[in-house]
This record gives structure tokens, sequence and C-alpha cells, in this order.
């Protein structure tokens, strides 16, 4: 409901003409205007829900023009998709994107620069999406699924549908993290209405997108999740890594919130779905193999 | 305690009751003054049940035969000593002159046929007896009264019996899907995550609960696997949809946390405790705090097309001291390549493959 008076009170406010609007609009703006974001009993901006990147930044998160295919082969006359992409033909082209890297290119180490070029190369094999490895962080953000926040004046936790990822963002900080992990470790705090969650002990297993830009463990990940509307949120993280770039650089997206009214967080426990993928040529009888059915 | 507070603090109690206050406010003020743990609630006024959690135990789910219900404090602390001892022997160092174990295990069926597989640094099955409302329980299930799964309806031995059967075609190391879920790295041991969630004996009997007024989330350790409940009215999913761990609907009743759950997974289903349940069963779990160390958790299992009777069970959830690690499973699953491989190798050296029984 009080989305809905959100809704109606910014309508309102672009059909000055109407004498009726206004009217309406003098008895709602106050409100919308100190209650513009939902905000939680105890004052802090509210972030439950569930939310989305839109985009293509999850194919490539720096500048692109579209292309025929994640991974690519020589051709006779120009490189052409290679054989384990093949089959899926347009779907498995790459849309273009205009990016997320906050001016444009992550400044790689040349080294690194070259790994990912490689890694590019040999996509099939390396991305830990395929294998539904856990995407870790910043990934996890804008993969093509929603995520859901869970957040209370004592907890802030984050269930994301792929792979069902999850991160519980600690409100007090226990420490170094004791453990690299894929989803690595996060300690939280408010600054004003921003909720900062900084990210340490990432192992170097995750990847940033298909397009094989990659990190090391020793990887921060400082993100930033403000809200600017009650249906936005700008999502920004400050990424840090000596080890495979040449400074911190940045990301930047607004995220969006799932409005319709039976929104839920599907489930995509993708684990199953890859089996066939990773062991099956360790069935007893191959399919596809003259035993196999 | 100060003796000043002792005396001091009923005489405002009795003013407070009889001042009109709540009596929501007299509870808080009245075990204040007593010493006593007050519930904690949210800013919503609902009882917190938020933090980490654990319901390991060594009491199982189902009781022995002809035995009461409850221990002695006698016999608690008998079988508590007991695996307190255990634990501490496994715990010793490995002795490095131990000799490799036989080719092949040593026919036990113990972790790979005992030639050794974790040792007890990564157990934590559970050190103490299930304590419930005071009680040193001797099985989980209290209802049927005798602590034990009700009889099984003939039409779901008959679908036991065809799962059965249709396993039965394949030999275990076959194929990855003959394997357990838990070790696909699906979903944990026995039934974590459930509902119900119950302890699995083994390990990483964690859970994480955060709540909001709309949901609230329930994370397993393993595999980092999350329950979200909605709280509201049910809309409950299309019949054929059926995720895992079901599709679960929350509402208060007083100050306990009531979630009905549907819609469960075909696939969790078939096995444990669950095996050979209809697309009718449906578990009612009930969450209260009990203490500042204790979520009580009660569930009742519902499916008179499976079991003769409906089924309770009390499981007491106690407070974890700690965090819980990530329960990254696939992504370092080397078992399931190295379990099927190995298969693969045997078949090779008995002789080439075979063709599968049908």
């Amino acid at each position: 409901m009080s989305n809905f008076i959100f809704e109606l009170a910014r309508t309102l406010r672009r059909t000055t003409f109407s004498i009726l609007a206004c009217m309406a609009m003098a008895a709602v703006s106050a409100d919308a205007q100190t209650t513009e974001i939902p905000r939680t009993q105890d004052g802090k901006p509210d972030l439950n829900g569930i939310w989305q990147a839109l985009g293509n930044a999850h194919w490539d998160i720096e500048p692109h023009a579209a292309r025929a295919a994640l991974q690519m082969q020589a051709g006779p006359v120009v490189p052409v998709p290679a054989k384990p992409v093949l089959a899926f033909g347009a779907v498995g082209s790459v849309p273009s994107g205009v990016g997320i890297v906050v001016g444009g290119e992550i400044p790689y180490l040349p080294e690194a620069r070259a790994k990912k070029i490689e890694n590019q190369e040999n996509w099939s094999e390396r991305d830990p999406e395929i294998k539904c490895y856990l995407p870790g962080v910043p990934r996890a953000t804008y993969m093509p699924f929603p995520f859901q926040i869970f957040q209370s004046s004592s907890h802030f936790f984050i269930a994301y549908e792929y792979a069902g990822a999850l991160r519980n963002i600690y409100m007090e900080d226990p420490g170094p993290a004791q453990v690299d992990s894929w989803m690595g470790q996060s300690v939280g705090h408010w600054e004003g209405d921003t909720f900062v969650a900084e990210g340490s002990g990432f192992n170097d297993q995750t990847w940033f997108d298909r397009a094989g830009n990659h990190h090391s463990a020793s990887m921060t990940v400082v993100e930033r999740y403000t809200m600017t509307s009650p249906h936005h949120i700008l999502y920004e993280a400050t990424i840090e890594d000596p080890e495979t770039f040449s400074r911190p650089w940045m990301i930047r997206m607004p995220l969006y919130r799932h409005v319709n009214e039976d929104a839920r967080l599907g489930q995509f426990k993708c684990v199953e779905f890859v089996e066939e993928l990773m062991y099956g040529q360790l069935r007893k009888n191959p399919i596809g193999s003259e035993e196999g059915r | 305690m100060n003796m000043r507070r002792t005396i001091f603090i009923p005489a405002v109690l009795l003013m407070i009751a009889n001042s009109g206050f709540s009596s929501h406010i007299k509870a808080q003020v009245q075990a204040r003054a007593d010493g006593q743990w007050v519930m904690p609630r949210t800013t919503d006024g609902r009882p917190d049940l938020q933090g980490n959690w654990t319901n390991a135990t060594i009491t199982p789910i189902q009781r022995r035969r002809d035995q009461s219900a409850v221990y002695s404090p006698e016999e608690a602390s008998r079988l508590e000593g007991g695996r307190a001892a255990r634990t501490e022997a496994l715990n010793q160092p490995s002795d490095p002159d131990r000799v490799a174990p036989p080719v092949g295990g040593d026919g036990s069926t113990g972790a790979a046929g005992g030639v050794g597989g974790y040792n007890y640094f990564w157990i934590d099955a559970g050190d103490r007896v299930a304590m419930f409302d005071g009680e040193p329980r001797t099985s989980l299930i209290i209802d049927p009264a005798d602590g034990r799964y009700p009889s099984r309806t003939d039409a779901s031995r008959q679908r036991m019996a065809e799962a059965s059967q249709f396993r039965r075609q394949f030999g275990q190391y076959d194929n990855p899907e003959n394997r357990p879920l838990a070790e696909r790295c699906v979903v944990s041991f026995g039934s974590n995550a459930g509902p119900p969630m119950l302890p699995n004996y083994f390990y990483n009997n964690n859970y994480t609960i955060v709540q909001t007024p709309d949901h609230i989330m329930i994370m397993t350790e393993m595999v980092h696997d999350v329950r979200i409940i909605r709280m509201g009215t049910p809309k409950p999913l299309p019949k054929h949809v059926k995720p895992w761990f079901g599709d679960s609907w929350g509402h208060w009743e007083g100050d306990t946390l009531v979630v009905e759950t549907t819609n469960f997974s075909p696939t969790q289903l078939n096995r444990g405790q669950l095996s050979g349940a209809t697309d009718n069963l449906k578990i009612t779990e009930r969450l209260t705090r009990a203490d500042e160390h204790t979520l009580n958790y009660e569930f009742t299992v519902d499916d008179l097309e499976t079991w003769t009777d409906t089924w309770t069970g009390e499981v007491p959830f106690t407070r974890l001291p700690g965090l819980v690690y990530e329960y990254a499973c696939h992504e370092g699953n080397y078992a399931m390549f190295n379990v099927l491989s190995g298969a693969r190798a045997q078949e090779r050296r008995e002789g080439g493959r075979q063709t599968p029984e049908r």
C-alpha cells in the first residue's frame, strides 16, 4: 500500500495542471519527502526485499560490443564460435554492454591482463559458473538471478538465488577471516543511509563475469548499498588487489526491486544440473557409449 | 544477589501490578527482578529467534523399544560421560608408526570400508542428551507415545518397495545419481534443513536464523541451504512446483512461530525418514524461545496416506557459541570424482566393463 502511495505521489507531481492532483499531492508530499525510502523501525533504510541487477554485466563487466560467443576459435575468414559453445547459436552470443567499471577499463597489471585473455580463450573449462561453483563477490550481485536481503536490527543476510549462495554480513567484526572462502567474510556498518560491507578472506577461484575477469586471494571488496528510491539501490563496490590490479577500481550499477506482489526468491540449486558435465564420463556406461542409454 | 535489590524490587512489582501496567511490561520487570531470563524481542515486538543455533544431540530420533521417555539422571550422565570419553580417545594424535589399512578396507562399514576417513577432529556428532522442558529425553519423537515412527500404510510400503526395486537395477557406484544427496553436495546428511530440521548425528548441525516482520530465514550450515519462510496468509505454490525444503508459510501464535510446509521435493522425500511420503505431506513446525540458550523446536508430520498416524517430535536447539563457516561442498567435491573413477578402475581390473544388471 505504501508503495502505491509513493508511486501516486510521483505521478501526481508530474500532473500539476490538475487542481485535484495538486490537492492530493499536498496531502501526501510532506509524508513522501520524509519517507521517500522505506525505513526499519530503528530508522535505517529498509533494504529488505528481492533485488536484481539489469543489464549485461554478468557477460562482461567492461564495456563491450556484442560478439558471437563467449569462446571463439580461429576461422578461415574471421574468428568463429568455439566448438563447446557452437550448439547454442545466437543463445550463446554475447549481448553488448556499457559496462559497470567506473572509468571503463579494469586496471590490470600486464600479466593479469594476459591471464584474463587466456581465461577467455579457455572459458568453457575455466568459468566457475559453468560448474555451479559459488559466485564470489561482487559477481553474486549482478548474476542474472535475483537475491534477497534479510535485514533486521541485528543482522544483515543476503541469500542469492544462483547456486543457493549466501552471505551473513556480520554487524560485529569477528577479526580477520580464519580461512579463505568462496563468498569471503564480510563485515557491515552504516555510513549515514548507506550500508557498507567490507569483504575479505576470498579465495582466488571466483571470477567477475563470463569474460575471464579474475582476481587473487588478496582481493578486498568494499560494497556500498544506497537506496535511491523505494525500488532502487545504487550498488558500488571498490576492488583492491595489488597482486592483480595496478590500483583500486570501482564498479557501479543500480539494483532493481522485484515489485510484483507475489515476488519470491526462486531456487537454483544447480549442483545436480552439472553432474553430467562433471562426472558423465565416469558413469558405468557413459551416455552415448555403446553400453550407455 | 544484592540483598537490598531482592527486597526492594518485589515492592516495586506490587506497585506496578496495581497500577494497570500492561502484562507485557509486568512480565519483563518481574523477570528482571527475579534475575530471570527475559524474552528478547525484535523491534516489531516478536520473540527474537535470531542468531546461531545447533541441534546436535546424542538422543536418537526413535526411542529404543521398551524404554521410558526420559533417562534417569544417572543414565543421562553415563551416556554423556561415555560420549565424552570416546571423543577424548578419538581426539588423540594418530600413531605415526601405524601400518597402512588392508587393501580394500577391513570389511567394516566405517568410512570407505574401514580404510579410514575423517578423523574425529572433523566430527561433531553431539555430546549431550536432548533436554526438553527440563527432561533428558530418550527420543526426539514424543508422539506416538512409544517414541517411535507410527506404522506405515500398505500403500506407503508399496511405494517404498517400488522405489527400492528401481534403485536395485543400478550398482551403488554406477552413476552420480546413485550416490546419496549429501555426498553429491545437494543437501545435508539426514534431514538437517528439513523440514523437519533434525540432527544428522555426524557434524555441522548448525543453523543461523534471521528474522524480519515478513520473513524468517533459516540457514543450514550443510550445504549452505536457506529456507525462506514467508509470514502471513499462505499463497501456496502450484501443486507441481516442489522446491527443496518445500514451500513454507509462517505465522505467530502468541510467542510461538508456527510454520506450515507443503510441496516437498520428490527427490528430497525419496530418502530417510520421509521416504514413501505422498504429495499431501504437510509438516507443521513450532519454534518457541525457552530461555537464553534454548529454542524449543517441535514438529508434526502429517501424511495419513503414508503413516497410520501423525507423528510429532521435540528437539532442543541450543545457542551455538561462535560463527558458522561457509560449507562450500560441491566446489571441493573430489570424492564424487574419485568414488566414480575408483569404481571404474575396479571394473577394469576385474575384466572390462560389465553390462548393467537389469
